[in-house]
């Protein structure tokens, strides 16, 4: 019994290969905890140095946003479903931190 | 490890990059892949969801992402990479490109100068983060 969560394709190379992992936990923060305690090499594509979860990394716990429902505390239960979706974002000029700043337009 | 792509669907690339000039298309990469040999097989031009500044930034959301997903899974494929066009810019990833890339994908930038499409690179992140390392595109002629 667990939790199941999708691994990106990208990401299936730092998670033996696997396609899902089942891992324990009661809240989404708890199993990411885990997930990343089993698969170390996830933990730099996942979360940042600051060791929050990067920005464009979307977690949908049985396709909702866990953005709208209590972010990394939304509770999980056995069965659910933890869906790891990138958001693919990038462009052409670096501009210091904007990346935590998204309402900013960036210098022409 | 490579990344073919046809002649057709590179051209189509070009040609989203022309069309919303000056601001940067984008779009997603649909293909085969084994392990890092990929064939792009067809490509999704996306909206970038940057409207505060699409002349440098762009964005796909992830509800289109999975979406896309689902199509490409439906038809046999899978994602495997983006593109991207640099308006005005050199189609060398940016810091900002970097930062916000991911693994093992296929990240095509095509720069357009002056609303034409010019060169046309392919990328992928190291490992550790890094850097982005060039990426051996190989364009073929003929359809399958
Ligand atoms: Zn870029």
């Amino acid at each position: 019994m667990g939790v199941k969560v999708i691994i990106p394709t990208p990401l299936r190379q730092y998670a033996d290969k696997n396609a899902s992992v089942v891992v324990e936990g009661k809240t989404v923060d708890e199993v990411m905890q885990n997930l990343t305690a089993l698969h170390g090499e996830l933990k730099r594509h996942l979360y940042g140095e600051d060791g929050k979860l990067r920005r464009f990394v979307n977690i949908y716990r049985n396709e909702e946003d866990i953005r709208y429902l209590e972010k990394e505390n939304t509770p999980v239960k056995d069965n659910d479903v933890l869906n790891i979706v990138p958001s693919i974002a990038g462009g052409n000029i670096h501009f210091g931190n904007e990346a935590v700043l998204p309402g900013i337009p960036g210098r022409k | 490890m490579a990344t073919s792509i046809h002649q057709k669907e590179l051209e189509r690339i070009r040609q989203h990059g022309a069309q919303t000039y000056p601001h940067e298309c984008c779009g997603i990469l649909l293909g085969k892949a084994e392990d890092w040999n990929k064939t792009i097989l067809d490509i999704l031009p996306m909206n970038n969801a940057r409207k505060d500044s699409p002349q440098n930034r762009y964005m796909i959301l992830p509800e289109d992402l999975i979406a896309s997903d689902r199509e490409a899974r439906k038809r046999g494929l899978d994602v495997i990479g983006f593109y991207h066009s640099h308006p005005d810019h050199p189609a060398q990833p940016s810091e900002f490109d970097r930062e916000h890339a991911w693994p093992w994908f296929a990240y095509i930038i095509v720069a357009v100068g002056k609303g034409v499409p010019r060169d046309l690179t392919a990328w992928l992140l190291s490992a550790d983060r890094a850097q982005f390392v060039p990426e051996e595109l190989q364009v073929t002629e003929n359809g399958n």
